[in-house]
């Protein structure tokens, strides 16, 4: 769904706002949050709060081993969470949805369990430079522990994949790649379907965080072709403390446990223990039940808005934000400028003025950004930065906060005499 | 006191004309830290008189934002004349209230930064943050605190 050069953007983010609570919440300054760090956490609409009251309220009990009314209500809704995260992801069957805290759970899940099971010494593994943290540190730590060898496909200046260096390192074997689809820190989206192709023609398999790319866009596991891919619930308008792991059922079934307790067996001795069938084989204890139910309800609440549309309101907002910071002096922008290669996520630093600044400056104003290095360090390193500020918009955004965000920065440079 | 006050003239004075900035070549005591929350990074070196226990020169260098540097140019002017013991004893309370504006728990670690690192310089070792109620309990205006 396009946008066109100029009318208004395709949500009325206003008016979206009148779902999520913390938006009557007051601010210091005076006025309205503008709220622009869904990237590291989203706000959450009344539907999910209710939702989350709901469950405790009415259907909670623990699941899958209660034989009475309210413990085969508590499973029934679990289980029905589960259905709804496959079909909003294309995946083929639920049973190949895991339940985990969050997306750092799920992608540690695949480190630890897949490539405990399958690297071993002079096994390549790449992840890319552009990753979160989450993506990165359970690599480092699996190929620690199996001596596998693990390098990183390059970014250009202009902060893409180096498709040529991946090629490249392709050539060279590797068992799998892990990246993301959209990067936290530069919002590039990456061409994930291209890459997998040429990953799967290597022999790798490919693990895709997407905790940036399924709250924000059509996101379809099965039309990607990737093997495994990672989501976390709050950063969808769902709770904390609930995610998800998609994985192949090939390769869920013939992976091991990566916790174990109860719930994730089907028999014990004292001698040993056998697993449960996939997915409950990889959910080990409680699990987040009401939670579980949240995101149920977030996914219902995107879906009334459609992920098209979605993808399009951040679109325009990315669009009218990139022109207007691209226009001013002192502002530097991270990522590609092209939106159809960039999420609604934008990264930048202002010359002169530290980012924790910037974002001081900013929250005074009653608007919402993150400085830091959004844990992604590599990231930083590569252009030389110890930190860069961050917008990122969601549905409840409009252009009003587009516009207080380019007057904040202005602000920011006239308070330290850079304007 | 209004948080507007954080980014008051002196504190950007500081900023864009850092005192002690730099390092001393030799030096008696060098440390280096980061805050891992934002990235900033700063070292300090020291020069002791004879018998090594007062400071007779101090410089620091990094990079950071308004605040870090501006607290690590006003700490920085205190030290030389003081004993390695005194450095030790030093109250980080007493290093935030010295900027004379209100530092919130959000930007507590670019305040304490400096504090940080001259604790690893004299201690030879990294120090732990300091704990945040020990340091904004004193009295000091919230600053940015909800």
């Amino acid at each position: 769904m396009a946008v066109g050069q100029v009318g208004a953007p395709l949500l009325d983010g206003a008016a979206l706002r009148a779902d999520f609570p913390v938006f009557e919440r007051p601010t210091a300054s005076g006025r309205p949050l503008a709220y622009l760090d869904s990237a590291a956490s989203s706000q959450k609409p009344r539907a999910v709060i209710e939702a989350l009251a709901d469950a405790y309220a009415h259907h909670y009990a623990n699941v899958h081993r209660g034989i009475y009314e309210l413990s085969v209500d508590a499973d029934s809704r679990y289980e029905a969470a589960r259905t709804a995260v496959a079909r909003f992801i294309g995946a083929s069957s639920p049973r190949e949805v895991v339940f985990v805290r969050n997306a750092t759970e799920a992608l540690n899940l695949v480190a630890a369990s897949w490539g405990g099971a399958n690297l071993g010494p002079g096994d390549l593994v790449l992840s890319t430079e552009m990753e979160h943290h989450a993506n990165l540190v359970p690599w480092q730590q699996v190929a620690r522990g199996t001596g596998a060898t693990l390098e990183y496909v390059a970014i250009t200046d202009d902060g893409r994949l180096d498709l040529d260096d991946l090629r490249a390192r392709l050539a060279r074997g590797p068992k799998l790649l892990a990246l993301a689809h959209v990067s936290n820190s530069l919002g590039t989206i990456n061409p994930v379907a291209e890459i997998t192709r040429m990953a799967h023609e290597a022999g790798a398999l490919v693990v895709l965080d997407a905790a940036q790319s399924v709250p924000h866009m059509p996101v379809d596991v099965t039309a990607l072709g990737v093997d495994f891919a990672a989501l976390s619930g709050h950063k969808m308008l769902g709770p904390s403390g609930i995610g998800a792991l998609w994985g192949r059922r090939e390769l869920l079934d013939a992976m091991p446990p990566f916790l174990t307790g109860g719930s994730m067996i089907t028999r014990v001795t004292l001698e040993g223990a056998e697993w449960n069938e996939v997915p409950w084989k990889f959910e080990a204890g409680t699990p987040a039940i009401a939670e579980a139910m949240g995101l149920a309800a977030a996914i219902a609440y995107l879906q009334s808005i459609g992920m098209d549309r979605v993808r399009a309101h951040e679109r325009f907002l990315f669009e009218r934000a990139w022109a207007s910071l691209a226009d001013m002096p002192g502002v530097r922008l991270l990522g590609p400028a092209s939106p159809d290669e960039h999420a609604g996520v934008i990264g930048f630093v202002v010359d002169g003025i530290h980012p924790h600044d910037v974002a001081t400056i900013l929250d005074r104003e009653g608007i919402a950004v993150r400085a830091g290095h959004h844990c992604a360090q590599p990231v930083m390193l590569r252009y030389d930065l110890p930190a860069t500020t961050r917008a990122s918009f969601y549905v409840y955004n409009d252009l009003d906060d587009v516009e207080r965000l380019v007057d904040g920065i202005r602000t920011t440079q006239q308070v330290f005499g850079t304007a | 006191m209004t948080d507007d006050n954080l980014y008051r003239d002196f504190i950007l004075e500081h900023y864009r004309e850092p005192h002690n900035r730099g390092v001393l070549e030799p030096h008696d005591l060098h440390f280096a830290d980061s805050n891992p929350t934002c990235g900033d990074e700063m070292s300090m070196t020291l020069r002791l008189d004879q018998a090594r226990e007062r400071v007779t020169d101090v410089a620091f260098d990094g990079r950071g934002c308004a605040i870090s540097q501006a607290s690590a140019s006003i700490l920085t002017d205190d030290l030389r004349g003081l004993t390695l013991g005194e450095l030790r004893d030093l109250d980080p309370a007493e290093v935030v209230a010295n900027l004379g504006v209100p530092i919130g728990p959000a930007r507590l670690k670019c305040a304490l930064l400096v504090y940080k690192v001259l604790q690893g310089a004299v201690r030879g070792a990294a120090v732990g943050w300091p704990e945040e109620a020990d340091v904004l309990a004193g009295g000091n205006a919230g600053g940015s605190a909800p």
